[in-house]
């Protein structure tokens, strides 16, 4: 058995959020980069450019890309020959409290969907967790914000309604959420499982390394057909038009029951404030 | 690209066109979706609402050193039926990201005034063009009560105009 001190998880939660929150991932940079230097649109090109922009004055000055700080989510996995002194949810808990009031990070949750009190630290984190093999504890950490959350859905299918009926919802949904999300967008897709599967696999997409591709053939293509056609919408940055309405469209997948097909379509904003640590 | 002085007055909304770019320099207000639930049974709200110019932020909490913390714009959507009653009142601007519904479009038309968007995402370049910020209302709201900005050349693009033109693309 390896040993872990809870406290070790709580600091990595809050210099996760705090980093996230205010440093954009270098190979994001890069796709926004390449998306304005091909986006032949004006208006859209200088909205690419503010966020550019945006970024180096966040990381400059440690403050916040966005206002919207989002809510934790966290998947965890956890190696089963690790012993742990204490609850490792509430250290998750305990890490998001101290990075969002240390790194200036606006408390997005409210406690009860009716009384919407703010929970004043934005806890709790959301946490889906994995028992693994080994003596590891990976945890995949993300603040997720609410414009680009709300424009996600999940759908049943039907079998036989097959690759094009998932490709005529992932378009129709993104159609829909036109400027809301905050354009450009990564497009997460879990398609699997169940109704509450479908959607942690959806996000856990999001979570992939941006350059990294669906290894099974018919995943992949439909990832790269995907990514093609909703740039073909011209939603553009912010929703004006133009050739940037994607940055990457992502897809995991899980067995399903054979009457079904269900596909979770988790909407990115450009702002896509993740990172993954091992312990 | 246009400079805006606040608060606006009808002849500043007639000139503007979709797409162009505006810079408005003086007083702006925010408010988000619970704000404008208090401020439509409001009888006396802080700020007069003529000409007005309403920013649809949360911001996150100022660092010392700055006037505020990242001030991005929030959807503007969910402010659709809560404008209304303001316009009719006398706002004037509203910035905000997104597009927004027909009958918002057909009030804000008759109310004669105009919706424009900010870079969303940007809430740190955005924060930039603020140089004061003012807690006037609803302190209880935490980040979505009603504070006074003093903005400086704070950028926009006219989203809605009063002709009837979008910046959105119609797919």
């Amino acid at each position: 058995m390896r040993n872990i001190d809870v406290a070790e998880v709580t600091k990595i939660v809050r210099d996760s959020v705090i980093k996230i929150n205010h440093h954009l991932g270098n190979s994001l940079v890069s796709l926004i980069k390449k998306a304005k230097e091909n986006e032949r649109k004006e208006i859209s090109k200088s909205i690419l450019d503010d966020i550019l922009n945006n970024q180096e004055i966040a990381k400059e000055g440690n403050i916040p890309l966005c206002q919207d700080t989002g809510m934790v989510v966290v998947y965890l996995e956890i190696g089963r020959e690790i012993s742990l002194n204490g609850s490792i949810y509430d250290a998750i808990n305990e890490g998001v409290r101290q990075g969002y009031s240390e790194g200036y990070l606006r408390k997005s949750v409210v406690d009860h969907p009716f009384d919407r009190k703010n929970t004043k630290d934005n806890t709790p984190a959301v946490i889906h967790t994995t028992i693994t093999e080994g003596s590891k504890i990976k945890l995949k950490i993300a603040s997720k914000g609410g414009g680009s959350e709300n424009m996600s859905k999940v759908t049943m299918l039907t079998p036989t309604e097959g690759i094009e009926g998932v490709k005529k919802l992932v378009l129709d949904t993104i159609k829909y959420a036109g400027g809301k999300p905050c354009p450009p967008i990564i497009v997460g897709i879990g398609i699997g499982g169940n109704l509450e599967k479908s959607a942690i696999i959806a996000k856990e997409s999001l979570l992939r390394d941006l350059n990294d591709e669906a290894s099974d053939p018919i995943i992949n293509k439909l990832e790269k057909d995907l990514y093609n056609e909703i740039n073909m919408l011209d939603i553009g940055p912010m929703g004006v038009g133009g050739d940037t309405t994607c940055l990457a469209v992502k897809i995991n997948y899980y067995p399903m029951h054979i009457a079904a097909l269900p596909v979770a379509i988790n909407i990115q904003c450009h702002s896509a404030r993740h990172t993954e640590v091992i312990i | 690209m246009i400079k805006l002085n606040t608060p606006v007055s009808e002849k500043d909304i007639e000139m503007l066109r979709v797409g162009e770019k505006v810079l408005f320099t003086g007083t702006i207000y925010t408010a988000r979706d619970q704000a404008h639930l208090r401020l439509i049974e409001e009888k006396n709200p802080a700020f007069d609402l003529k000409g007005s110019v309403i920013y649809y932020v949360g911001p996150s909490p100022k660092k010392d050193g700055f006037a505020i913390g990242a001030s991005g714009p929030t959807s503007s959507y969910r402010m659709d039926k809560l404008s209304p009653p303001l316009m009719e009142r006398g706002l004037k601007v509203m910035i905000g990201k997104g597009d927004r519904s027909e009958e918002f479009r057909k009030e804000m038309i008759k109310n004669k005034a105009v919706y424009l968007i900010a870079t969303g995402g940007a809430g740190a370049l955005l924060s930039s063009k603020i140089k004061k910020c003012d807690l006037l209302m609803y302190e209880d709201l935490g980040a979505e009560a009603v504070y006074k900005l003093e903005v400086d050349e704070f950028p926009c693009f006219v989203a809605y105009d009063i002709y009837g033109n979008s910046i959105f693309s119609k797919s």
